[in-house]
């Protein structure tokens, strides 16, 4: 069964968590992104997700793979979504299920870090004042570096 | 299975390979899974390399008394459970082991098949539609070997398996199916017979008269805007991912310097000096910007 989908409709966490529950767990943790309304310093309208899906669909099952290695859980998954946005919506959902919280809350928080670094997935803000851009791209021309306020991975 | 997540039916599934290899090759009256076109490479290590290239995870479909045959066995295998019905019974046993999956099935007598036909494909699918495939260039019936069954295909297809057809032309033309046209007529050719084989063989031997490749690029995010297309193929003496991102940035307006970058061969990550070969399908990886 995958581990990591995408999906173009709004992710159902309820019944995405009950999948993940075990008779051996006593713990669950979460991790839920939404869309912000402020990046930088703009007003965001709306975001736009587009990835390069067979690559990133093997890099995110390899990510959640070694999350459940290194921190010894049986039970993870994660949900990106794809396509137009609005303010509020969840973005990406991440969930661990394990015996004991320690490790349910480190596997959580490596599968969101990995998948924000590594997932070949692009987001487009729209901003209020009808101005648009991909994100960590727009900047990063040859002689820009003035204007270059973020790190890149 | 209770602990595994339940499929969401809105989710787009997930794309696998199942490279159909469990012919008996009768009019060829040798097995064309072994045969090599244009070098020492078996078709069916060929065929499993450009699929393998273009979905999640890839699979050969045998019947059980092939499973151990030295080629095949070098392979993830899915064995046939129904016997006698050709390439339909690849499909069910495939659809069974994961029915959460959509497939790309493959024929594994398609020597012309080439990455970019494939990737054509993969951009034209419809997940909502139970099937996607090309129109044949001969006769504008479905092309059933070079084509995406979604999930929801399953139980049409057993539906027809049950009520005694074994055609999968016949399944496709019935069912709802996105046709689409042929990037380059001619690459689902299959070759069945020893004069077809001679023929093909000898025209993919003949050596090139310089050192180009066909490759395909697909561009993503801020390149896809930038070079104002998804996907673009073309002949190239790059003989690297850098030397073809500098042959690419003079024809488009890139603002991307190679160093913020990544880049993808074939589905999965490589260097930017790794060397290109025939067919290879290139995608530029801009900063990435997920969760």
């Amino acid at each position: 069964m995958s581990t990591f989908r995408f999906t173009r409709t709004a992710i159902e966490t309820r019944a995405l968590a009950a999948a993940l529950a075990n008779p051996a767990c006593g713990g669950y943790a979460c991790f839920e992104g939404w869309v912000r309304d402020t990046n930088d310093g703009q007003r965001v309208r709306q975001l736009e997700y587009e990835a390069f899906e067979a690559l990133a669909v093997r890099e995110g099952e390899r990510i959640v793979a070694e999350a459940m290695s290194r921190f010894g859980v049986a039970h993870a998954a994660c949900v990106h979504r794809l396509g137009d946005l609005a303010v509020g919506e969840l973005a990406v959902w991440v969930g661990v299920s394990a015996p004991h919280r320690a490790e349910a809350f480190g596997a959580c928080r490596y599968i969101i870090d990995e998948v924000k670094h590594r997932l070949p997935i692009w987001k487009k803000e729209h901003y209020l004042n009808g101005d648009s851009g991909w994100v960590n791209c727009e900047r990063c021309a040859p002689g820009a570096s003035a204007a270059h306020a973020h790190r890149h991975p | 299975m209770a602990s595994s997540p339940a499929p969401i039916s809105d989710a787009v599934a997930p794309l696998y390979g199942l490279l159909l290899a469990g012919g008996r090759s009768t009019r060829m009256g040798r097995d064309k899974a072994a045969l090599s076109y244009g070098g020492d490479t078996p078709q069916l290590e060929r065929a499993m390399t450009l699929l393998a290239g273009h979905v999640v995870r890839a699979y050969i479909s045998v019947r059980p008394e092939q499973a151990a045959d030295p080629l095949r066995a070098r392979f993830p295998q899915i064995l046939d459970t129904h016997d006698n019905v050709g390439p339909i019974a690849g499909l069910l046993a495939a659809q069974t082991a994961h029915p959460e999956a959509a497939w790309l099935v493959l024929a594994c007598d398609l020597p012309l098949l080439d990455a970019r036909t494939l990737a054509h494909l993969l951009r034209a699918r419809d997940p909502q539609r139970m099937a996607t495939a090309y129109r044949s260039s001969h006769d504008a019936l479905p092309e059933p070997l070079c084509a995406i069954y979604e999930p929801a295909s399953r139980k049409a297809l057993a539906a027809h398996l049950a009520s005694g057809q074994h055609c999968p032309r016949k399944f496709l033309a019935s069912t709802d199916t996105l046709l689409i046209e042929q990037p380059a007529p001619g690459a689902l050719d299959n070759i069945n017979t020893p004069k077809e084989y001679g023929a093909v063989a000898e025209r993919l031997t003949r050596p090139t008269t310089d050192a180009q490749r066909h490759i395909t690029v697909q561009y993503y995010a801020v390149l896809r805007e930038q070079a104002g297309v998804r996907e673009e193929s073309l002949v190239s003496a790059a003989r690297t991912p850098g030397e073809l991102y500098a042959e690419l940035s003079r024809r488009h307006p890139f603002t991307l310097a190679p160093e913020v970058l990544r880049v993808a061969i074939n589905n999965e990550f490589r260097e930017w000096t790794t060397p290109l070969a025939e067919g290879d399908a290139v995608v530029f990886i801009p900063p990435v910007a997920g969760g």
